[in-house]
């Protein structure tokens, strides 16, 4: 649970301490102590981009870092979380197994916020099970997918995310369409997914808070450019493609469950979402076509975006219905807080079970 | 697999069922509590109760007795076989021959009729036609259908409860108290009235058939003995269970694999009724069935990085697929357990029957410099008592441990003596505090300050802002942070390497018998311990007394070094086809290599002392 970034084991709300001093979020930290390590990503490079919102979106939502764990699996993006959040614990998994090292994890300890960063080739091509099972079981965590479809480490090959068409200097022509992690993932029954584009910090900024008052799965798919492999002008996860062809579908605002809600959307339609922890988000569609509440819309939106070669960001889908993972489990206290008192039956229960054994 | 006794006797004289045959075998000596009897039945039909019953039966008239069920890989109609073995001299290791055979299954009526041992039973169901009696044989035809008509309840359930049909009838035939065969079926229904009775119906209906239409012929009888008294009678895939739940296990990942499911199985069924919280109501664990063996150890090794007791069972394939993984865990050093049930391989190989086949396997998985602490069970005792102790090595030694078991343990019915309660309290390893943390101002979280190569840890929401470290499976320093540096690389992997030889020190110690002048050295693991121990005594009745190391863990310590100086020929006995603990006992001292000789053997089934015997003298009076 988020209580003004205090996270409690049992989902208690802590009692709010506004106002904050100035420089310091509302649990007296500084955004310096949500940095982390300086990246070794190529300059330019979309993913320290998304590190950075990650940062602010954490800051302000006054997320205490120490109850964060970051998880990742192989590639670029996976490197990510050392550059982002050093009071974090972080755990750097194998390529494409980061939902299963997550799932593990937030099990043991289901009171921390988990915080996933994958890539296209980590997610779309060796993770693509864990993936989808990851959403299945709807372990509650944060899954960011910086999406620039193509294999930064290895030099250049196309990944599950490259457009059909596409062509690249190392890897030559692309024959294949793209898997749609967000349309994967709402067929998997995510209850929260979101696309973005990394040179777009406001609406980064704002999924990121939402995401993480999201009872489950929160998928966020960034694209977010390559400059050194894929940043070619006629790629779909260039910068310029994704500044001339980004289509927003609605914009909104998050709001803690502890502040008063004030929105002020003069002009269009706008819809109010509770999220699980009691915080809302308020969507203002820009397109009054696209309801995030109906599945089959989002669906249909993505599908009709992915035959045009565009991509439309914003919350595609929310659905907080579904019980997250320790929810469907029963988890009171943590797993891991149990000491031998409790783990440990009796030797009398142990002698029954004996007893009945011969 | 099974001698062909048709070639060894006659088949031209047909002695007809009951008085002709008593003639030709009335001078027989009775045989009491010392024989096999093997039912063979299809798949899926429900015989499982039935041989289950009879075996628990047996063991509660006191008879040492142990079961092997030789089974397909499939759900029903294929063939399959479960023989009991009775030994009043306490010897539980599968046999070679078969006295009682019970045939229910036309299909291998010919092949069962083939491998009858001589002077033995051929009990079988009256529709079955045989081509021609043998001589040496007594035969009982016994009419099931009809029998299982008596089953009232529901006529649906007929086919089932034919298997009762046999019980009954080799009941009455050997003399096995239909008391014992109630309790039986009270234990194996958990006390439910109801279906009990109604197998109770048809076992006795039978009983009283062959009572009244049977002329025993046969030497055979079973008689009350004293010799299970304060005994207990499970199987290792449960053991291992209720041993982990005595050790705390708090999170399990899985996938079905067969002969590791029952493990799961058991897990399901005792966690619910022994681990919830009474604070709470909420239980103090979680298994999850994982997608594939790929996520079930990442599941397992992100639970164990976090904090909990977490662990996964499986077989063969299972841990091909988890290699990677536990090189991740060998590497970022984090506690977990993994069963390995073992069955045959390679590759799908025999998934129904058993095998050592993968010591070498899980002692070296993973990519580049790897090695695992591996616990070898040899008996349901150990399998509980390795159950909770694994997760003390893992939690100490912070490293993914191995218990290697096998199908014929885990699967099959043992005796044992009732488990022993964990004495000792749990080891939950180095783990910082954040008050300690906080003191510290941080940590190096792969420094070896104690010197014994295992670092401190912390766990995922430690309070303090100087608990995090980054966990990874790339080269680093002690401090946590990424690093290609040679001189860290290296430093790190000799860490790695003292931290082996505490494993060793830790690792459970081999169970030694030493025989006063003995020149030949036995050494084993796992569930071929009772042929061996068997094969011992034939050895000694020829003149050969042997010593015996059996090994109940890896890495291998110095007394092995001491038993291999100790005798002049080493025979390792195991069951895989590439003599795998002969070789990598030739690597433990390779001085004593020549010394070391393999008796290694592989066709899915359980090892008999026959052959244990028969290799070790082979190779004896060969060289």
């Amino acid at each position: 649970m988020i209580t003004n970034g205090t996270l409690t084991d049992n989902g208690t709300a802590a009692k709010p301490t506004f106002p904050a001093k100035p420089g310091v979020n509302i649990i007296g930290l500084t955004k310096s102590d949500y940095k982390g390590l300086e990246s070794t990503l190529c300059n330019g490079c979309g993913h320290d981009s998304i590190s950075s919102q990650i940062i602010t979106a954490c800051y302000e939502l006054g997320l205490k870092p120490e109850r964060i764990v970051k998880f990742s699996g192989i590639g670029c993006s996976s490197k990510s979380p050392a550059y982002f959040l050093s009071r974090s614990f972080g755990f750097n998994a194998l390529h494409g197994r980061m939902p299963s090292v997550a799932q593990g994890a937030l099990m043991a300890n289901h009171t921390l916020l988990g915080l996933g960063v994958s890539g296209d080739g980590d997610t779309g091509s060796i993770g693509l099970g864990q993936f989808m099972h990851l959403i299945r079981r709807n372990l509650r965590m944060v899954y960011i997918i910086e999406n620039n479809g193509v294999y930064g480490l290895t030099k250049g090959q196309f990944s599950a995310t490259a457009d059909i068409g596409q062509e690249l200097k190392y890897a030559g022509r692309n024959e294949f369409p793209p898997i749609d992690l967000c349309r994967a993932a709402i067929i998997a029954d995510c209850g929260f997914v979101a696309r973005s584009f990394a040179g777009d910090p406001k609406q980064v900024i704002a999924l990121l808070k939402a995401a993480f008052s999201h009872r489950g799965t929160a998928v966020i798919d960034i694209i977010s450019p390559c400059v050194t492999f894929n940043n070619r002008d006629d790629s779909t996860k260039s910068y310029s493609w994704g500044r001339a062809h980004d289509e927003r579908v609605n914009d909104f605002g998050f709001v803690m469950s502890q502040e008063e809600i004030i929105v002020d959307y003069a002009e269009g339609e706008t819809k109010e979402v509770e999220l699980f922890d009691g915080s809302k988000i308020v969507l203002k569609k820009l397109d009054s076509s696209h309801d995030p509440t109906d599945k089959q819309a989002a669906l249909r939106l993505l599908t009709k975006a992915h035959d045009e070669q565009l991509f439309v960001t914003g919350l595609l889908y929310i659905n907080g219905d579904r019980p997250n993972l320790a929810e469907t489990y029963g988890l009171v206290k943590p797993l891991a807080s149990y000491q031998q008192d409790k783990l440990r039956p009796s030797r009398e229960s142990l002698q029954k079970i004996m007893a009945g054994m011969f | 697999m099974i001698r062909d006794y048709t070639l060894e006797s006659t088949t031209d004289s047909i002695p007809q069922v009951g008085q002709a045959a008593k003639s030709a075998f009335a001078n027989r000596a009775p045989i009491v509590n010392d024989f096999s009897i093997t039912v063979a039945t299809k798949n899926g039909s429900g015989s499982q109760t039935s041989n289950a019953v009879l075996l628990r039966a047996l063991f509660k008239m006191g008879i040492p007795v142990s079961g092997k069920n030789i089974f397909p890989s499939n759900i029903q109609g294929r063939p399959t076989w479960y023989t009991i073995r009775l030994s009043k001299d306490g010897y539980i290791a599968r046999r070679e021959t078969t006295e009682i055979m019970i045939v229910l299954n036309p299909e291998t009526a010919l092949e069962d009729h083939q491998n009858t041992a001589p002077g033995g039973v051929f009990m079988y169901a009256d529709d079955i036609t045989l081509p021609a009696r043998r001589s040496d044989l007594h035969y009982y035809p016994i009419p099931v259908k009809e029998l299982a008509r008596t089953y009232e309840a529901d006529p649906k359930l007929r086919t089932y409860v034919a298997n009762m049909v046999y019980v009954g009838a080799i009941a009455q035939l050997l003399g096995i108290d239909l008391n014992e065969i109630e309790a039986a079926l009270k234990f194996h229904f958990k006390g439910k009235t109801k279906p009990v009775e109604s197998n109770m119906q048809v076992v006795r209906a039978a009983a009283a058939w062959a009572a009244e239409h049977l002329v025993k012929t046969d030497p055979y009888h079973v008689v009350r003995m004293d010799k299970t008294r304060g005994l207990i009678m499970i199987d290792g895939n449960t053991a291992a269970a209720l041993g982990a739940i005595y050790g705390g296990v708090s999170f399990v990942a899985w996938y079905p694999i067969t002969p590791a499911t029952s493990l799961a199985d058991a897990l399901n069924e005792y966690l619910p009724k022994l681990r919830i919280d009474p604070e709470t109501g909420a239980p103090t664990y979680a298994v999850i069935q994982a997608e594939d063996e790929l996520a079930a150890l990442g599941m397992v090794l992100g639970a164990g990085w976090a904090g909990a007791r977490a662990m996964t069972s499986t077989s063969g394939p299972g841990i091909s697929l988890m290699a990677e993984f536990t090189g991740l865990g060998y590497f970022a050093e984090i506690p977990a357990v993994i069963w390995d049930i073992q069955r045959v391989g390679p590759a799908t190989g025999l998934p129904t029957r058993v095998s050592q086949g993968d010591i070498i396997a899980v002692y070296w998985l993973g990519h580049g410099d790897t090695k695992h602490p591996v616990l070898l069970p040899g008996s349901v005792y150990e399998c509980f008592e390795f159950g909770w102790r694994a997760f003390d090595l893992a939690e100490r030694l912070q490293t993914p441990i191995f218990v290697l078991s096998d199908l014929d343990l885990g699967m099959n019915q043992w005796m044992s003596r009732p488990f022993d309660y964990p004495e000792e309290p749990m080891d939950r390893g180095k783990v910082l505090t954040a008050e300690q943390v906080n003191a510290t101002k941080g940590f190096a979280r792969y420094k070896d300050v104690d010197g014994d190569g295992i670092g401190w840890r912390t766990l995922p929401g430690t309070d303090s802002p100087f608990a995090a470290y980054f966990t990874r499976g790339s080269g680093h320093n002690e401090r946590a942070l990424l690093s290609e540096r040679p001189e860290d690389w290296e430093n790190n992997m000799d860490r790695l390497a003292r931290k082996f030889e505490t494993a060793r020190k830790l690792m459970p110690r081999p169970v030694i018998e030493l025989t006063d002048g003995a020149e030949v050295g036995i050494i084993g693991f796992g569930s071929t311990d009772p042929a061996i121990q068997e094969a011992r005594a034939m050895l000694a009745a020829r003149g050969i007394p042997t010593s015996y190391l059996r090994l109940r863990a890896l890495p291998m310590n110095d007394d092995v070094t001491m038993f291999l100086a100790g005798h002049q020929r080493i025979y390792v006995v195991e069951m895989n086809s590439d003599a795998q603990l002969c070789q990598l006992v030739r690597l433990h001292s390779p001085k004593d290599a020549t010394k070391v000789r393999p008796a290694n053997h592989s066709d899915g089934l359980p090892l008999t002392a026959d052959w244990v015997y028969q290799e070790i003298l082979y190779q004896e009076t060969r060289y």
